[in-house]
């Protein structure tokens, strides 16, 4: 190719005049400039498509025979019990992960020595790489066995709050361990985002605060909290997205029922939307199949919302700043 | 004069610099007294390593802002606290990871063996049997993903950072690859189930709509990263070109995506391991066989993450008389370590070609 | 309150890099300090030794001896959070918080003790501090508007404010002026005219004709050769210093020769 400019008759590029911006533009610009819009036509077709066949798809599944969402009567009741498990988990999830994800980035940004910062943001990485369905086998696998102990605990001596109000589950495959192996899975993506902008904080200002006589921790509370903070919210929003969301980790860990109830520790726990899909699927008439289509309507619709409100949160701040 | 005022109101105040601090060693000491403190109900008790470790760090959390707190001043004691809080945190959330890693690849290597990696599961009802028919459904699902991925997202992010600048569709498309970063996978799969329902009847399945879910989840990441390495392409760069008559897709083609090749590589190689680990999609779309298929326009096609799926939920009955784990569970472990070495490899490799194009500081 | 300084034999590195060598000079109470020299000699990283600033780069170091007030600033009982404290400093660009009000940067210092400050006694110390630093009139109207929106001259004197308000010993200042307008410039010279009743200033600047007119002794500062550490070259009175100075190089730096 790199023949072309010298070998080929001079194409219309040639005769363009850089400085003229309205000059006639060649057919290979023409082209190019056709299928690169194109490409983002297409984005725009595929969102389009997503909701017309999700809804094309799922709208025949509000109503359905009542025998259809067994054990419930209808769309409303049949859904609502998914949608609380789904945000009972995502915020267990997120209250578990929360604390630690910004504690690991302030670690990588602000407090440990450099030598060990490197690799521990990249083994934070790998962390956000490995699959779900991995995170599953071993939620289900390793860490439920090994927390039924937590749960006799949990059910023997916080059993007045009504998240432990036991009896505590034999195998410990509950909302208790679906939460954690949800928090492990959230909280890279927490970690990534905020230690971004954690080190993003001006050095001028970090530097104002220790030169007032600041220690580390006032510092970082004076210049990076405020400067943080609505990246801070987003990194939230966006973990909470995919804590909705997730499906394997949920759909393995869990051994589920239509309920609802707090209870976090007992063998009766709430599905979510994604793992009722994941879990009911094989076995769906097409009549069901609808009904699970609209189930993922619906999730779509709760993230989109959450997602949503993060950018909107983000947007806001950074209008308020920039006056 | 206000400040003179001032200074008489001040002038006995002397310097004092000197305060008392606790020793540099004193970190070191708590912390080997918590765990020796700890040890001793541990023993008592017969606890395991993981509470034993949680008390003494529950007593190293305690004692040391106290005796900083005697010792030195309320502002001193607050930062110690935060610094250790912020040192446990790492220190507990390096504990799940080295666990899952490890549980992985003791479960995982004993499985492994030429017959795992080269038999399919027809007709296998106990031992035996392999994931030879779901690796290849992983690279040719994934593999057709990537080929509608990649053109789109490069050719979308191109469009907004040369051609867009500004224009409302160029807003739009940004806007919507914000919107589809959040698609819960599940939902791709719906959507690419509904697609091919509506088109071929409710009982389609194929690994081609298994392309088309994650083609979905994959083009945002494609379209961010490219955007992210043309955008660091100095403009300097594209008019040098545009003064010597040049047109601009020229530009683009010969100066702006070599500059920025390495970056997009990474990306791309970033986001198929992303994909690669997919499960939920594939399990409503592309389904389950036991069989080797490589036509992804029929019939159902099973990747490595459905295989681990179902072995797990599916693990079928041990051999009589020996009492251990059902069949199905090994070969779910063994599938999940060759799944993560093929992500971590894919990672790695990124991380590589991303070095080797960084483009030369100084 | 001001208090001198004493440096002896201070080496300052950067991990195995040694920046500065050998530095020896006595920074007089209640007088402007200059520190002048071509860029990259280290007259910044000596400066930031001097609050134990320099140690906040990962890797930073010093050996030698600085002495504030018969303490030693290194000596391993010494907090450096309490020498930062009583030692204020203002950086080349000017640096108020961007979350907060010009009346909360001024406190920012005196909020950090633990004991609740009362409204008024707030208030006093702001207005104190804003009026030693020559900011009172222009600000005294919009006290609870953002700090950043003031203009960069007027946003150094809040930072001067700010410094001032936790009523330091000594008062660092590193190349105050070198992001301001000329008649930002003269404002804050006037105010370190004001200030050196009250304070020890030590001031870095590039600027000849600023060391010549603020500072009572200026410090030369060059480099050896190239790659070569930074070191002090002679440090003496700045009238010495102008008119007749005993190295041969200083006076080729001053007349323009080099640098």
């Amino acid at each position: 190719m790199s023949a072309t400019s010298s070998l080929a008759p001079p194409d219309g590029g040639r005769e363009v005049e850089p400085a003229a911006g309205k000059a006639p533009r060649s057919r290979g610009d023409r082209v190019f400039a056709g299928t690169a819009r194109a490409a983002g036509i297409a984005i725009l077709v595929a969102l389009a498509g997503v909701f017309v066949f999700l809804t094309v798809e799922g709208l025949p599944g509000l109503s359905q025979t009542a025998a259809t969402y067994t054990p419930n009567t209808s769309f409303l009741s049949y859904v609502a019990p998914l949608l609380f498990g789904t945000v009972l988990a995502a915020v267990l999830a997120l209250l578990l992960a929360v604390p630690f994800a910004f504690g690991i980035a302030l670690f990588i940004s602000h407090y440990a020595p450099r030598r060990l910062a490197v690799p521990v943001a990249y083994v934070v990485d790998l962390l956000a790489a490995v699959p779900s369905v991995v995170f599953g086998l071993w939620g289900a696998r390793s860490l439920a066995p090994y927390l039924v102990g937590a749960h006799d605990w949990l059910a023997a001596h916080l059993g007045w709050l009504p998240f432990f109000d036991g009896p505590a589950s034999v195998t410990g495959r509950t909302v208790f361990t679906a939460g954690i192996v949800l928090a492990i899975m959230v909280l890279p993506i927490i970690t990534a985002i905020s230690r971004e902008i954690f080190a993003q904080t001006p050095r001028l200002n970090e530097e104002a605060a220790l030169a007032l006589g600041a220690t580390r921790w006032e510092m970082i509370r004076l210049t990076v909290f405020p400067y943080a903070r609505s990246g801070m919210v987003s990194a939230v929003m966006l973990g909470l997205g995919r804590a909705l969301g997730e499906t394997m980790a949920v759909a393995m860990v869990l051994s589920a029922s239509p309920v609802v109830t707090l209870n976090l520790i007992s063998n009766t726990n709430p599905a979510t939307i994604a793992s009722n899909i994941a879990s009911s699927f094989t076995e769906a008439t097409p009549a069901k199949l609808h009904v699970l289509i609209a189930t993922g309507l619906v999730l779509f619709a709760f993230t989109f919302a959450v997602n949503f409100a993060a950018r909107w949160v983000v947007g806001r701040s950074a209008r308020r700043m920039a006056r | 004069m206000s400040t003179t005022e001032l200074a008489v109101q001040d002038v006995t105040t002397s310097l004092r610099l000197a305060q008392p601090r606790l020793p540099r060693w004193a970190p070191a000491l708590v912390g080997v007294l918590a765990v020796a403190a700890a040890g001793l109900p541990a023993l008592l008790l017969g606890w395991g390593l993981v509470p034993w470790l949680f008390l003494a760090a529950v007593l190293f959390l305690v004692v040391l802002p106290l005796w900083s707190l005697a010792v030195e001043n309320a502002r001193a004691a607050v930062d110690r606290l935060m610094t250790s809080l912020v040192w446990t945190t790492f220190g507990v959330a390096m504990i799940p990871l080295a666990w899952l890693i490890w549980t992985v690849v003791k479960n995982g290597a004993s499985v492994i063996s030429i017959e795992f990696l080269t038999f399919d599961m027809r007709n296998i009802v106990s031992d035996g049997g392999g994931i030879y028919h779901a690796l290849l459904g992983t690279l040719l699902v994934t593999g057709a993903a990537a080929l509608i991925s990649v053109p789109v997202g490069l050719f979308a992010a191109i469009y907004l950072v040369e051609y867009g600048k500004g224009s409302r569709l160029a807003k739009w498309v940004t806007f919507l690859v914000d919107v589809m970063t959040g698609i819960p996978s599940i939902v791709a799969g719906l959507f690419a189930l509904a697609l091919f329902v509506l088109i071929f009847g409710p009982e389609i399945r194929l690994g081609f709509g298994g392309s088309v879910a994650l083609s979905l989840l994959m083009i945002p990441i494609v379209v961010r990263s490219t955007e992210e390495m043309l955008r660091l392409v100095p403009d300097d760069l594209r008019e040098a070109s545009y003064a010597l008559g040049v047109p601009k897709w020229r530009t683009i083609t010969k100066v702006v995506l070599p500059t920025s090749l390495g970056g997009i590589i990474t990306g791309v190689m970033l986001a198929v391991a992303r994909v690669i680990g997919e499960t939920a999609p594939l399990l409503v779309v592309a389904g389950k066989t036991d069989s080797v298929n490589m036509n992804l326009f029929n019939e159902r096609m099973t990747t490595l993450p459905v295989y681990i799926y179902y072995q797990f939920t599916q693990p079928g009955v041990a051999p009589a008389g020996t009492g251990g784990d059902a069949p199905g569970i090994a070969r779910a472990w063994g599938a999940a370590l060759v799944l993560i070495a093929i992500v971590m490899v894919l990672n790695l490799i990124a991380r590589l070609v991303g070095k080797i194009y960084a483009p030369r500081k100084g | 309150m001001a208090k001198s300084i004493d440096v002896s034999d201070l080496n300052i590195y950067y991990g195995d890099f040694l920046a500065v060598e050998g530095v020896n000079m006595t920074i007089k109470a209640r007088s402007v300090t200059a520190f002048i020299g071509p860029s990259g000699c280290g007259k910044s990283t000596m400066l930031r030794s001097l609050n134990r600033m320099h140690e906040v780069i990962p890797g930073a170091r010093v050996e030698g001896k600085i002495m504030v007030d018969g303490q030693s600033l290194y000596d391993a009982s010494i907090d450096p959070v309490a020498v930062r404290r009583q030692i204020g400093m203002v950086f080349q660009r000017p640096n108020p918080f961007p979350t907060m009000s010009i009346y909360d940067n001024v406190l920012a210092g005196n909020r950090l003790n633990a004991k609740k400050l009362s409204k008024s006694e707030g208030d006093t110390i702001v207005e104190r501090s804003l009026q030693a630093a020559n900011l009172w009139t222009e600000v005294k109207d919009r006290l609870n508007k953002p700090g950043m929106g003031l203009s960069g001259g007027q946003q150094q004197r809040l930072c001067i404010a700010r410094a001032i308000a936790v009523e330091p010993q000594v008062l660092l200042m590193d190349e105050p002026c070198s992001a301001l307008d000329p008649i930002s410039t003269s404002a804050i010279e006037d105010l370190i005219h004001e200030l050196k009743s009250d304070y020890t200033i030590v001031i870095v600047t590039h600027n000849m004709q600023q060391a010549a007119r603020v500072s009572d002794d200026t410090g030369f500062f060059n480099l050896k050769a190239t790659g070569e550490p930074g070191h002090l070259v002679e440090f003496n009175p700045t009238k010495k210093m102008f008119t007749n100075p005993d190295q041969e190089s200083t006076e080729a730096y001053i007349s323009g020769r080099f640098g």
